[in-house]
């Protein structure tokens, strides 16, 4: 499995996904946006950052580049695919996943640790978990509000595609344990495949031991089937 | 072919929450201003060279679905005049 992890200019959290992978043992290189996917690409993260300075909404430019052309192409030929943070933006701007991240209810940028409940454990990406398991990974945005129209929100929900939840502790997901106003509490999604799946939080900063907590490798272990 | 100015309004759907207004708002009021609500949108003013006034509304609408607005959290409207 080589993953190819795509920068953009203003992603900044490129070779943190390639040192989380490599921790894993997954075979893992950065990817220059106007390079293209390389032909021995089994796997794509699209990773956080800024990328084009988050210019008129964050992920918009992203979305419409070549290289995502061909990760939606691959999407659907099944490699996995996965977006963190500026990456779920992308992934939302570009149809691979529904829904959109918009402006925090605060209209502040949070970077704090939260609390996710699993809410499905038969994907790729929570095979590692339980159904109903709390993780606590970091979020950095200050647009990671999950906006979707109500019907769609009722399509993704009977369709089982929301993945994780904002809660507390416990797994209650309430208001309270939501940061940023999602709607649902919704933190991540699965796209029209369930080998694809953006996510707000980063399981990339919650992989290596020594940078606090390892929650979010089971996420990353996807790749490592 | 005639040159053209087609102005893109994007705004938010009606009900869609929207934290930068609402702090703006607030700052507003902290000057001292009284007000009822504040709503923010973004306009581009697009130059273009079209056949006519439908032609260049088209163009400027299909940059709106492509690009500028997000329809799962805006609305748009194209107006279109004549450029000098």
């Amino acid at each position: 499995m080589t993953v190819s992890v795509i920068q953009f200019g203003g992603s900044n959290c490129d070779r943190d996904a390639v040192a989380a992978l490599t921790h894993l043992g997954v075979d893992a290189e950065r990817v220059w946006h106007e390079d293209g996917l390389p032909a021995d690409t089994d796997g794509v993260v699209i990773p956080g950052g800024f990328s084009y300075g988050d210019y008129l909404r964050a992920g918009a430019m992203a979305a419409r580049t070549p290289i995502v052309a061909e990760v939606r192409e691959a999407a659907e030929a099944g490699t996995p695919v996965l977006g963190v943070c500026n990456g779920a933006q992308i992934g939302c701007e570009s149809g691979l996943t529904e829904g959109a991240f918009t402006t925090n209810r605060s209209a502040r940028f949070q970077c704090e640790h939260v609390h996710l409940r699993v809410e499905r454990a038969d994907t790729p990406w929570t095979a590692a978990y339980d159904e109903g398991a709390v993780i606590e990974v970091p979020i950095a945005h200050g647009e990671g509000r999950f906006e979707i129209r109500a019907d769609r929100l009722e399509t993704l929900e009977a369709e089982n595609r929301v993945l994780f939840r904002y809660c507390d502790a416990d797994g209650n997901v309430t208001d309270a344990a939501n940061p940023n106003g999602s709607t649902a509490n919704v933190a991540g999604v699965l796209g029209a495949r369930d080998s694809v799946a953006v996510m707000m939080p980063h399981p990339e900063r919650a992989t290596l031991p020594d940078v606090g907590g390892t929650d979010g490798q089971g996420v990353l272990r996807a790749f490592a089937e | 072919m005639t040159g053209y100015t087609a102005t893109v309004t994007v705004r938010l759907k009606h009900g869609v929450l929207d934290p930068e207004a609402e702090t703006t708002a607030r700052a507003l009021e902290r000057l001292g201003f009284e007000l009822e609500d504040l709503r923010s949108a973004d306009r581009f003013e697009i130059d273009l060279d079209a056949a006519d006034a439908d032609a260049a509304r088209e163009r400027a609408g299909e940059m709106a679905d492509r690009l500028l607005a997000n329809p799962t959290i805006h609305d748009y409207e194209v107006a279109v005049e004549a450029r000098e």
